[in-house]
């Protein structure tokens, strides 16, 4: 057991002992450490004001990612390295070289936003530095600028070429100091309300599985991009929370053959890229989940676990057919992943019970996946509509069908009688047309600030439509094509 | 003259960046929440109205001032001096009063010795309310007769007469939608109690002088009692005009009663829900034209939603009258403007302050005219430009001398291609059965100087210390638009010193006093010119000072490179400073400028409200999915005219995040209000503005060459804040032209603003219906 926070700054090891365990790590920089330069512009990971790099080890590497501050709670920084926009100073004085291109390309103007824009670029050149339009748009999506266009600062990040090799190594001894094999465990009293918070960072999955059973109503927290707004925003007192990003098992993807199993800690960019070998669409559809930042902290099992219904990987992966194993204490069992969601804000999930991993089998063939996203911006959103087909078409019928929306439901849920209506059915137009027309009996969606319920099922239908036109090759179909991005 | 002899670092018309780039890259340039927090700082949380409009029954904050950390709780009648931090109207109290007229609005303020603190306790009040009936939108507010101020109406000729003898005539309608300003600093005050019960305040506006005023009126102190000051804020946009005085006076309040210094940063929900936005219009017109396009008749009525109180929305709804005809000459109109009065936040200034709504609306106009003569509506555009005999006064009775228009279109539209462009978009369509192209080509004349005569003015104080060193101040303020490091050029300019010299201070009512906002893009302008007439009146002295001493005529001395030359003999201009200290010359001066040639009857809107006009003009091309209304920009072309520019790189970043913003306000920018008036969309994950991939696939962006202000400007230089925003008229418009070619590309498609993906693809149903 260990009870002090220990991670790397400027290359001192900093040791944190009795901190309120959901203070955030920008508000430890800012009014505890009085790091100012980072900022705050909204607190819930929407804007990029606050971004800060970590670096981890992964293997005999470190693996450095740009993070939103304001969201992620002080002790998930135990083992790891921070640094934040004061730790690019040059020892002579002088500015690092993404700090110097933003300066020579007028990449500032009122210079809010711009110390987490140098530090996502400050990330993007240490791990990539790949100068491609799609690349430097991708480590950009998570950065609001409300003044410059962008222009100045795209222009900034192809001016500058990547890390030495070597420079982004060099922390492997020190990171390694501070592994630690037990469980963090961490306790202190609100200065609020007086109540004792606890939290608990295990290594293992039966330290996980022990933990959870022994505090049925702790919160569990993954990549932090939803509990953290718990805190920051809707101002909840959080009495156990048990982090399971640092357990091991839960941080791997197993390929099986015929399928792919997903630890419930695999953050989405680790998942994006294997994902989207498999699935194309859902490696895109990933990538269009939040944004770098976003994508570097939660989990596809954060997304799955907590079960909202606009969560963007389980109408794919529910499509793809996927399952869900979740364990309680040694028990563990699988379940078909659509059924882990019963209701609005109600899943199969005991108290003490976790999620675990996600399987999800490779495509048989003569299976078509498509998977699209409607939001209001196309990067950093939140869908409006989140349409999935898993199609199979043997000898001009559908065999089988799986489709499952995002945004159409109180849950992610599948359409079973537009389903029917395609299956062993011909593949044509006049099939897709039934299907379209029987989703009016699959749902009906509401009217939110996203959009209308007209909306949702007009473009529901139409998401159908066009996968069968792109399954015939009818004509380009997309405004934006996939991305192929190279972050490390 | 001058001009040429800069070899000095940091003269005019060069490209130099921003003065304070080095320190926004490296974190080291502070905002006000970066500041030391003292130990003893309270923090304040305002306790906002849930209803949209309720008189309050009774309020019981016993368990809100008993609570931990708490030292005090502020409501109305705990404000000494006036309940009111309303720009001139008289309306908008700082908390409220017995009534509540929109959710989100300060009922209360909690000080603690946290912001948990004191938003923990503000959940312990006991507010009973008693709710009454709200409007929250225009039409409800148009049905009930609620607005502002009387209806106004503006115009020339008869447009009744001529629209009944037009050969072609068409009604429409549509909407336009708001904005919210989203500067990545949101609101902030920092006030620290002084000696006799003054205070000193830190915050992040435009309109320092404002807030002192306000404060003062607040405190029931003389406004000497009270100093604003600010160095820099991160992102204004409007929004920091007249908003600011709300939080700057709660925070000396508290200072003032406590001994103690206090700081109120809003959260950025509360600054959304809290804080006033762009208007939000409802647009109908009736035009008549002939069988060549030319707007023979127009009527406009315009109305607006300006929310509970009075704010800044006449001026605003005044301006989208002055920009109802953007470059074209109507003849015969009537413009009409309706300033509703609703339940929801009082909207206030923002970019372009009406303008981009009464432009779009003509652009939208044209548009119409166009497609029913089965015209380019550029060329629609062109044929009804300013210029020929007796086609050259605006609506508000102001002749147009400056009209670049013409030239501007037709070498931005041979530049970019846009004759060949529409062609492969036609072609594309022919062939693309779910993806579609649109291009357009749209125009925009934008009037600088403010519309209220006497906000013209400006001061500005310079130094000039012993060692030749020089300290630069005035009244405006940096939101990161470059107005510090433009003023400087113009006094390093002045001085023929190297920029490096000149020390930028941060903006405070104590070294400038009655200052404007720094607002209407009038920035350089205004300040350039005051700091100007500061350095002139100090170099005459030098001269005079030189000429005695070297016994040599004043025209024959010079100053260039960091020297003065009297003569033929060269004294560093240092040197020479010395000697004047010495000698007992004043170095120090103020500076002051007041626009010249203005003046406006508002009672007739007839005058010349403005000095000049800025033009531009923009080209976008895009492509949207008719299938799920997505839509992308492939390509942006602008070519823009900032006069001489005093600094072109500066301009250049004006102009790009001017456009870009506009082009979030008219795509993907929406504010949802639920019924009862609630803000739906308030922080990012709900309001979207544009990221990065946004931003137009290829953009190119030009200043025009031969600009060159026709009025004695600052350096010939033309104002830059605003005008470009309303460049992105020109992705509305390319967005409409795509949703009609999903039809037969002749009828009109109904597209309301912002033109998101849902409202594409509403439109583009509509027109397959139409045309099916």
């Amino acid at each position: 057991m260990s009870d002090t926070i220990r991670f790397l700054l400027d290359g001192d090891v900093v040791e944190l002992k009795g901190v309120d365990p959901t203070d955030t790590i920008l508000n430890h920089l800012r009014y505890r450490m009085a790091r100012t330069g980072t900022k705050e512009g909204c607190a819930e990971g929407d804007c990029g004001a606050c971004t800060v790099v970590l670096g981890e080890l992964d293997g005999d590497r470190v693996r450095y990612s740009a993070v939103n501050a304001c969201i992620l709670f002080l002790p998930t920084l135990d083992g790891k390295e921070l640094l934040t926009v004061e730790s690019l100073r040059q020892k002579d004085g002088s500015l690092h070289p993404v700090q110097q291109a933003m300066v020579d390309t007028h990449g500032s103007q009122c210079g809010f936003c711009t110390p987490g824009i140098v530090m996502s670029l400050y990330a993007h050149w240490l791990m990539s530095g790949a100068n491609d339009k799609f690349s430097i748009e991708d480590a950009l999506a998570g950065n609001l600028c409300r003044c410059t266009g962008y222009g100045p600062i795209f222009e900034a990040a192809q001016g500058v070429s990547g890390a030495p090799a070597d420079l982004r190594d060099a922390q492997v001894k020190a990171l390694r100091a501070i592994q630690r094999e037990t469980t963090l465990e961490l306790s202190a009293k609100s200065q609020l309300t007086g109540i004792t918070k606890h939290y608990y960072a295990p290594v293992t999955i039966d330290a996980l599985a022990e933990l959870a059973a022994g505090h049925p109503d702790a919160t569990f927290l993954a990549g932090g991009t939803d509990v953290g707004l718990w805190v920051t925003k809707q101002h909840r007192e959080l009495e156990a929370v048990i982090y399971v990003g640092d357990v091991k098992e839960l941080l791997e993807i197993a390929d099986t053959g015929g399928s792919l199993e997903i630890g419930a800690g695999v953050t989405y960019t680790n998942a994006m890229n294997t994902l989207g070998e498999v699935y194309p669409d859902l490696g895109e559809l990933i990538r269009r989940i939040g944004s770098v930042q976003i994508r570097n902290s939660g989990t596809i099992g954060g997304n799955i676990a907590n079960g909202s219904p606009i969560g963007d990987s389980m109408p794919a992966l529910i499509a793809a057919g996927a399952m869900l194993v979740l364990r309680k204490g040694d028990a563990q069992r699988t379940i078909p992943l659509e059924d882990y969601f019963i209701a609005y804000g109600k899943q199969d999930r005991s108290p003490g019970e976790f999620v675990e991993k996600v399987i999800l089998p490779k495509p048989a063939a003569n299976q078509y996946f498509k998977a699209y996203k409607l939001s209001k911006r196309f990067d950093q959103d939140i869908s409006a509509v989140c349409g999935c087909f898993g199609l199979t078409v043997v000898d001009g019928k559908v065999s089988r069908a799986r489709i499952c929306f995002g945004g159409m439901a109180a849950t992610p849920k599948r359409a079973a009688v537009a389903e029917a209506a395609l299956e062993g059915k011909p593949w044509n137009e006049q099939t897709v047309r039934a299907s379209m027309k029987a989703m009016e009996e699959d749902y009906s969606p509401l009217t939110d600030m996203r959009a209308s319920a007209d909306y949702r099922m007009a473009s529901a239908k139409n998401l159908l439509l066009k996968a069968f036109y792109e399954i015939e090759g009818a004509g380009a179909t997309r405004v934006l094509e996939h991305r192929e991005t190279a972050h490390g | 003259m001058a001009d040429m002899l800069s070899d000095i670092k940091g003269a005019v018309h060069k490209d130099l960046r921003h003065d304070s780039a080095h320190k926004h890259v490296s974190g080291d340039a502070v905002y006000i929440d970066d500041l030391p927090e003292p130990k003893d700082l309270l923090h304040i949380y305002v306790a906002m109205s849930d209803k949209a409009h309720a008189r309050i029954k009774s309020m019981d904050l016993t368990a809100v001032e008993a609570a931990k950390g708490v030292a005090l709780v502020l409501t109305a009648e705990d404000i000494p001096g006036h309940n009111d931090v309303s720009p001139f109207a008289g309306d908008d109290p700082l908390l409220a009063e017995g009534l509540v007229e929109y959710i989100g609005q300060p009922v209360f303020a909690v000080a603690a010795d946290s912001i948990e603190a004191a938003r923990a306790a503000a959940d312990l009040a006991l507010v009973d309310y008693e709710e009454l009936p709200a409007l929250t939108t225009i039409d409800q507010a148009l049905d009930a007769d609620s607005a502002i101020e009387p209806m106004q109406t503006m115009g020339q000729g008869d447009a009744a007469a001529a629209l009944e003898s037009a050969p072609h005539r068409n009604a429409g309608s549509f909407r336009i939608g708001g904005q919210d300003h989203f500067y990545l600093e949101g609101q902030i005050a920092f006030a620290t109690p002084q000696e006799d019960g003054d205070v000193h305040v830190f915050s992040s506006t435009q309109h320092p002088s404002e807030v002192q005023h306000l404060v003062a009126h607040v405190l029931g102190r003389p406004t000497n009692a009270v100093t604003v000051e600010v160095r820099r804020m991160g992102g204004g946009f409007g929004g920091k005009e007249t908003h600011p005085a709300m939080f700057a006076a709660l925070s000396a309040l508290v200072a003032v009663k406590t001994g103690k210094p206090a700081k109120l940063r809003l959260d950025r929900d509360d600054d959304m829900v809290m804080t006033g936005k762009r208007h939000d219009f409802r647009y109908d017109f009736d035009v008549g034209y002939t069988d060549d396009g030319l707007i023979t008749g127009l009527g406009i009525e315009m109305a607006s939603r300006c929310g509970r109180s009075t704010d800044l929305s006449p001026a605003i709804n005044d301006r989208a009258m002055f920009h109802a005809d953007n470059c074209y000459f109507l003849s015969d109109v009537t413009i009409k403007s309706h300033r509703c009065k609703t339940h929801t936040v009082s909207n206030t200034a923002f970019r372009g302050f009406g303008g981009p709504q009464g432009m779009l609306g003509i652009e939208y106009v044209i548009d119409d005219i166009a497609r029913s003569l089965d015209m380019d509506p550029l060329d629609v555009r062109l044929r009804n430009l300013y210029g020929g005999d007796g086609r050259d006064v605006t609506p508000f009775g102001m002749t147009v001398e400056d009209n670049i228009a013409a030239e501007l279109m037709e070498t931005l539209a041979q530049q970019s291609g846009y004759r060949a462009r529409r062609e492969a978009v036609r072609d594309f369509n022919a062939s693309s059965p779910f993806l579609k192209k649109g291009i357009a080509l749209t125009p925009v004349r934008f009037g600088i100087s403010f519309t209220t005569t006497h906000l013209n003015q400006a001061g500005a104080l310079v130094h000039v210390y012993a060692d030749g060193s020089v300290h630069l101040n005035h009244g405006g303020t940096e939101m990161g638009q470059g107005l510090f490091v433009k003023v400087a050029q113009v006094v390093a300019e002045e001085f023929q010193i190297d920029i490096d010299h000149i020390k930028i201070t941060a903006t405070t009512t104590a070294k400038v006093p009655n200052t404007s906002a720094t607002a209407a893009s009038s920035g350089s302008d205004l300040n350039g010119m005051a700091a100007l007439d500061a350095a002139r009146k100090i170099k005459a002295r030098l001269v005079d000072f030189a000429a005695e001493k070297y016994d040599c005529p004043t025209d024959r001395i010079s100053f260039r490179n960091n020297s003065v030359y009297i003569e033929n003999r060269e004294v560093a201009f240092a040197d020479l400073v010395r000697e004047a200290y010495l000698n007992r010359i004043s170095l120090s001066s103020t500076g002051f400028y007041r626009t010249p040639k203005i003046h406006y009857d508002r009672s007739k809107h007839k005058g010349r409200p403005f000095l000049y006009f800025c033009y531009g003009a923009a080209v976008s091309e895009v492509i949207i999915d008719t299938l799920t209304g997505e839509n992308r920009v492939l390509r942006t072309d602008i070519l823009h005219d900032t006069g001489r520019s005093l600094n072109p790189a500066i301009d250049k970043g004006q102009i790009e995040g001017g456009f870009v913003q506009g082009m979030g306000w008219l795509t993907t920018e929406e504010l949802v209000f639920s019924e009862n008036g609630r803000l739906m969309t308030h922080a990012p994950s709900t309001y979207k503005i544009p990221t990065a991939s946004d931003r137009p696939d290829e953009m190119n962006i030009e200043l025009y060459a031969r600009g060159r202000n026709v009025e004695a400007t600052i350096h010939r230089s033309k104002a830059v804040g605003e005008p470009p925003f309303m460049l992105a008229n020109s992705v509305f418009l390319a967005l409409r032209d795509a949703v009609a070619s999903a039809g037969d590309g002749k009828c009109s498609p109904q597209l309301n603003a912002p033109a998101t993906a849902e409202e594409i693809l509403k439109a583009v149903q509509a027109v397959q219906t139409k045309t099916g």
